[in-house]
């Protein structure tokens, strides 16, 4: 979006709220309301793609080195991939601060 | 310009008039009393005499969702429901306008229940006042099937885009027959031109419609909105205007009849209009300076034109045709009051609701409950409000 959501005046939205410019809403950032974070063992990780696909959020993308890696912009530490990673290579740690 | 008058079940002609406005996409649930509309519509497309999409759903939710997405491609789109079938639209129906979406509904008025009714009130608009969309009264057919034009005009102006409700009484205008004009095809064609969507949903542009939209900016849509339907007032009466010119038959948002020097007028909506004509027609002869007052135009309603109508006037007698529950009287009277409140010399409000799941409303009625409330108004008693002919 051209300006941050709490300057834009009504006169600015388009008709009926219609966002145009597409996929504005990788600008909202929800990772803050993480309290869990998911940390991967690379060297137990087979590289098989169920965290992947079992993420609700599709936050977890393949990494240069061909591992899955959460966005932890956009994680909110469900833990799912944790739980249904099939070698455990997984595991939830509290965020702190 | 040849002009065809047909003896017609206003549903039919209803339904005729959206086939002239060359809808696109129709999708509807039959519920009474407006099954005859779309019932009439689905043949129409089925015999190949309507080229659009007939989409046969299994409920109003869906049938109202369907049309905010045809909507939303840039379809000219209608539906048609009552009642129930309105209560169960109604979470889509606060979408379309808040998405501004012109869908235009035919909105034949019926109670709802319980107990079980399908006869006629405005108990079902009632509940969708504050939805957003243009709403329209009319009184009788051919103002039916003259406002399907209309609404379609207004809808679709780019300076509106908003949906459009035509509230017509169940029954007693649906299934009523009545001679009606129909104007002819390339007339309508004038009136409504081919229609082209800003910002359609497209392939080629994607746009996203009916975000998520957090506290910092739900305030602001919510003021476009308001600004938006407050706005579409130019457009309603520009809309009458061209329909005049182009047909002769002229509407207002406020319409009187022997309004100019009466000291008392009964304010309707809707079909009873034309019986409280003839009972001011009785009153008149009998001495009594009254009047009526037709309020056209419910959403957005037309201030303005209400003062020119009523200033001056001693009192107002509103008849209403729904109860706001635990409330202090009818919605029409409520907003008769609040426009009147702290006004110089507002005329008395008095309150009755009456004709509710279609009990007769006669002229004797009309009658009773002008001079009733006449007697109120003089008598200072014009808080809350009398249901009329109650048992009790």
């Amino acid at each position: 979006m051209a300006k941050p959501m709490e300057e834009i005046r009504w006169q600015d939205l388009e008709i009926g709220a219609t966002v145009s410019e597409p996929g504005s809403s990788r600008e909202y950032k929800t990772g803050s309301w993480r309290s869990l974070r998911p940390v991967v063992d690379k060297d137990q990780c087979i590289r098989c793609g169920v965290c992947w696909l079992y993420c609700p959020d599709a936050a977890i993308g393949k990494s240069e080195d061909g591992h899955f890696e959460a966005d932890l912009d956009y994680c909110k530490g469900c833990g799912i991939c944790a739980r249904e990673c099939p070698v455990g290579c997984i595991h939830m740690e509290i965020e702190e601060g | 310009m040849a002009r065809e008058r047909r003896g017609i079940e206003v549903s039919l002609a209803v339904a005729e008039a959206v086939g002239q406005a060359d809808c696109d996409v129709i999708a509807a649930y039959p519920i009474t009393p407006q099954t005859h509309i779309v019932e009439h519509l689905s043949e129409m497309v089925a015999e190949g005499h309507l080229d659009a999409e007939f989409i046969p759903v299994e409920s109003e939710h869906s049938a109202m969702s369907v049309c905010c997405g045809a909507a939303a491609v840039g379809a000219r789109t209608f539906t048609s429901t009552s009642s129930q079938g309105l209560a169960l639209m109604a979470e889509i129906f606060f979408i379309a306008s808040a998405m501004r979406l012109p869908v235009v509904m035919a909105l034949a008025n019926r109670s709802l229940s319980a107990p079980l009714a399908i006869w006629n009130d405005h108990t079902d608009t009632m509940m969708v006042r504050d939805g957003g969309w243009i709403h329209v009264f009319v009184e009788n057919g051919q103002e039916a099937y003259d406002h399907v034009f209309w609404a379609f005009r207004v809808a679709e102006d780019p300076e509106v885009r908003l949906p459009v409700a035509i509230n017509i009484d169940g029954f007693i205008l649906t299934h009523m027959i009545e001679p009606i004009e129909f104007e002819d095809d390339e007339l309508i064609r004038r009136y409504i031109p081919e229609y082209r969507m800003e910002k359609a949903l497209h392939p080629d542009n994607p746009v996203s419609m009916g975000c998520f939209g957090m506290p910092e900016i739900y305030t602001e849509t919510q003021m476009a909105r308001e600004k938006a339907l407050v706005d579409s007032y130019a457009t309603c009466v520009k809309g009458w205007e061209e329909w005049a010119a182009l047909t002769g038959r002229r509407y207002n948002p406020i319409e009187t009849y022997r309004a100019d020097d009466a000291e008392y007028c009964i304010v309707t909506m809707g079909s009873l209009g034309e019986t409280a004509m003839a009972a001011v027609d009785e009153l008149r002869e009998h001495g009594e300076k009254v009047g009526v007052i037709k309020i056209r135009l419910w959403r957005p309603f037309p201030f303005a034109d209400l003062y020119r109508a009523v200033d001056g006037k001693e009192a107002l007698i509103v008849l209403d045709r729904a109860i706001s529950f635990g409330g202090p009287g009818g919605p029409v009277a409520l907003e008769v009051r609040s426009a009147m409140y702290r006004r110089p010399h507002a005329p008395a409000v008095v309150n009755y609701v009456a004709g509710l799941a279609s009990r007769d409303v006669r002229v004797e009625d009309f009658k009773a409950i002008i001079l009733g409330g006449k007697a109120k108004a003089a008598a200072g008693d014009t808080a809350g409000f009398t249901l009329y002919g109650v048992r009790e």
